[in-house]
């Protein structure tokens, strides 16, 4: 479904990306882990076209797309593939970027009826499931800045989700929440995954990573270290790299 | 509620601070004796308005330090007589009196027309020339032959003269009123205007050697100029009276107005005796009773004038805020060259005085073929303006949204386009609108620069109104009344919508 090949980005000569390979087959869950600037965000970002590579390519369900130094790129193909894959994959942001001057209903209903032309009336009702889907039912005349961090997150889940995409990627979704309100988040996606929902999800929750997915890759310095069954990371890592990581995080 | 009371409480203290000093200073300034003090300290202090131009007192093209004109020539002749020296008091025309009531010069002598209005708060010496209204058309222009002819015409005249009031009287003449004497035969040059209604000397030295122009019909509504003295000051005006007689029999004013081509026959009636001077302003004045008018008379036209000024005002800032956001958009989004351009119209339009862009729109394009009507050319100098500053507020208020809106947007599906549109500009303009309403508030009140171009909004109105009747004070403070219930209404619609607009926080 999500495949990268080779992927290279630098940034005032400094190199955020490395090669990169990653395979991601439908109803498969990937999580990302790695310290900070390890590239896991980057990574997502580079799916998604909010951020350009310069070598290699990126290929969501046959549609390209290639860094600006290869032969193949095409700008103008770029920003029309870029929005092809755009809509078939959601992204959840660490911040939530909720829109606020919008209630949290006309948050999850304005791309559907402005990018996608669905009714009004169909977008809402599809709204108030998706509410009903991440347990907020009730507070769809909120404004985001009366809502908690999680209950905001969890909008931005619904959000994404109203586009009826294929695949997921979150961004350390949990990175900027209160403990407490960690696992409603993490209750959410769970479900997510376990409904078949294909999923990228860049994570300092490693129980999350050894509990949920299916496959688990290590990033360091802009390389994928180690890609694994989570069961094999965890327990028995090959690299010194993901070795001393894990160490560090299970303290 | 509470706010509302405490304004007005403390608008009703400053008044009553300000007419308290207004009448606790009313004599202060003035001298027991100014004829004394001139021959003691051995100069004349001439108020006048050199910006009022030739023939009277005009600065020298070729050595423009100098002062020339027939009246710069008397002021020295009678200095002379005086055994004094002449000390130049620059002064605004429309405020000349009100300068000399105050006493920063002795006599005012600026083709200051004798009218009983002006005779109530000031002394005028015996005529030193006697003027008539003389009437200037294009030389193509067949169809003014008279004073009549003017019926249904749009005539220009300068302000607070006995030319406009007279015009006024004959109730359907549309006036265009000017400050400065080259303006009207310029926009009658340029059609904008069919004839123009001045001061016989100003006609014969700015129309007659312009081919394009040609005076029609003799003179009309004779009347006479003479110098203003502060009330008190008697003596000197007996002074000066006996001075002018002695000019005039000497044949020394004859020589003076010859030099400016100013002498005619009429000017012989200068040498009647005093009584039968006491006749002279042919046009009846529009407020001659000896008490002066209540400020309500004036009300209806203050508030046509604060009409023109809302008009302008609210024109003008559509065009600002849409011509801004254009440049705002331009300079954030555009390529290099979009952005550079949007750059320097708004350095350009933020680095150069409105009044002088108000120029050129109304004056200076004429000369490359287009020729804007004078309610057009102020809203486009007003709307141009201050779209440079609404430009900036935009760009600004675009700038604080997060990069994080707009990614989530773009992650949508959304085209850059519908991100602006329906993300991002909303929420910018949340911020942009207090800086807006402030600068919504200084247009409002920079729209009076636009009376440069002959559009009478509020505060023409109100100098028109209050040099005529010497009553700054009262009609000051209705106009400002007017102004500030204008702009605060503005205010609190601005408030509202700010809070309208604003962010729901956790606590409603």
């Amino acid at each position: 479904m999500i495949e990268i090949h080779n992927l290279f980005k630098q940034y005032d000569h400094k190199p955020l990306l490395n090669g990169l390979h990653l395979t991601v087959t439908k109803g498969s869950v990937v999580s990302l882990i790695g310290p900070s600037g390890s590239g896991k965000s980057t990574l997502l970002r580079c799916i998604n076209g909010l951020e350009s590579f310069q070598r290699g390519y990126i290929s969501v369900n046959g549609q390209l797309l290639y860094g600006i130094h290869e032969q193949s790129h095409n700008e103008i193909q770029r920003d029309r593939q870029v929005k092809n894959i755009r809509l078939k994959v959601g992204m959840v942001f660490q911040q939530f970027n909720l829109f606020p001057h919008m209630t949290v209903l006309r948050n999850i209903t304005e791309a559907p009826v402005h990018v996608l032309g669905v009714s009004q009336a169909e977008a809402e009702s599809h709204a108030a499931s998706l509410l009903q889907q991440v347990h907020l039912e009730g507070k769809a005349h909120r404004y985001p800045g009366q809502l908690s961090g999680g209950e905001q997150q969890r909008v931005a889940i619904a959000r994404a989700l109203a586009m009826k995409p294929e695949a997921m990627l979150f961004d350390e979704p949990t990175s900027s929440l209160d403990p407490e309100m960690i696992e409603e988040v993490l209750a959410v996606i769970k479900e997510l995954v376990s409904e078949g929902m294909t999923t990228v999800i860049a994570t300092h929750e490693m129980g999350f990573a050894r509990d949920v997915s299916t496959g688990v890759a290590f990033l360091d310095k802009g390389e994928i270290v180690e890609h694994g069954h989570p069961k094999d990371i965890f327990s028995s890592p090959r690299h010194e790299r993901t070795r001393a990581f894990l160490s560090r995080c299970m303290k | 509620m509470n706010t509302h009371q405490s304004i007005f409480r403390y608008c009703a203290l400053f008044l009553v601070c300000l007419s308290l000093f207004c009448f606790s200073t009313k004599n202060s300034f003035a001298y027991q004796n100014t004829l004394k003090k001139i021959k003691g300290s051995g100069t004349l202090i001439w108020g006048f308005d050199a910006e009022g131009g030739a023939p009277y007192v005009f600065h020298d093209v070729k050595h423009p330090s100098k002062l020339i004109g027939f009246e710069v020539e008397l002021a020295e002749a009678i200095a002379r007589e005086l055994g004094v020296k002449v000390q130049c008091f620059q002064n605004a025309w429309d405020s000349i009196l009100l300068s000399l009531q105050r006493g920063d010069f002795d006599i005012a002598l600026n083709g200051i027309e004798i009218t009983p209005d002006r005779e109530q708060s000031v002394l005028f010496t015996r005529p030193y020339y006697a003027y008539a209204e003389q009437i200037v058309v294009r030389a193509s222009d067949n169809r003014i032959h008279h004073l009549e002819d003017l019926h249904g015409k749009k005539v220009g005249a300068l302000y607070n003269t006995v030319a406009r009031r007279m015009l006024e009287e004959m109730g359907d003449v549309s006036v265009s009123t000017y400050s400065g004497q080259v303006e009207p035969f310029k926009d009658l040059c340029l059609n904008r205007i069919d004839a123009v209604l001045v001061d016989l000397p100003i006609a014969s030295y700015y129309a007659k050697p312009n081919p394009q122009l040609r005076l029609v019909g003799s003179p009309v509504g004779e009347g006479y100029y003479g110098i203003a003295v502060r009330k008190e000051d008697a003596a000197l005006a007996g002074e000066l009276n006996a001075i002018i007689e002695r000019l005039m029999r000497n044949g020394e004013l004859k020589k003076i107005y010859n030099r400016w081509g100013l002498w005619n026959t009429a000017q012989e009636k200068l040498f009647l005796s005093e009584g039968l001077l006491q006749k002279y302003t042919e046009c009846p004045p529009a407020a001659s009773e000896k008490t002066p008018p209540a400020v309500i008379t004036f009300l209806p036209t203050l508030l046509k004038g604060a009409f023109v000024t809302i008009g302008i005002s609210l024109l003008s800032m559509m065009l600002a805020v849409g011509l801004g956001l254009t440049l705002a958009i331009m300079r954030l989004y555009g390529n290099v060259w979009i952005q550079k351009i949007s750059t320097a119209y708004i350095e350009i339009y933020r680095g150069t005085p409105l009044l002088i862009q108000l120029y050129i729109l109304y004056y200076g394009l004429p000369n490359i073929g287009i020729t804007l009507s004078a309610f057009t050319a102020a809203i486009l100098g007003l709307g141009m303006n201050y779209a440079a500053y609404e430009a900036e507020i935009y760009r600004a208020g675009i700038q604080s949204i997060p990069g994080g809106q707009t990614e989530a947007a773009l992650s949508l599906g959304m085209s850059k386009r519908l991100t602006l549109k329906r993300i991002i500009l909303p929420q910018a303009l949340r911020v942009a609108i207090p800086p807006m309403t402030n600068d919504f508030i200084a247009l409002f009140k920079d729209s009076s620069l636009v009376s440069v171009i002959a559009v009478v909004e509020l505060t023409k109105s109100y100098s028109m109104l209050a040099s005529a009747s010497m009553n700054f004070f009262k009609l000051g403070i209705v106009t400002a009344l007017l102004y500030f219930g204008m702009s605060y209404p503005l205010s609190l619609y601005a408030r509202k919508l700010e809070k309208r607009l604003k962010p729901h926080d956790r606590n409603p």
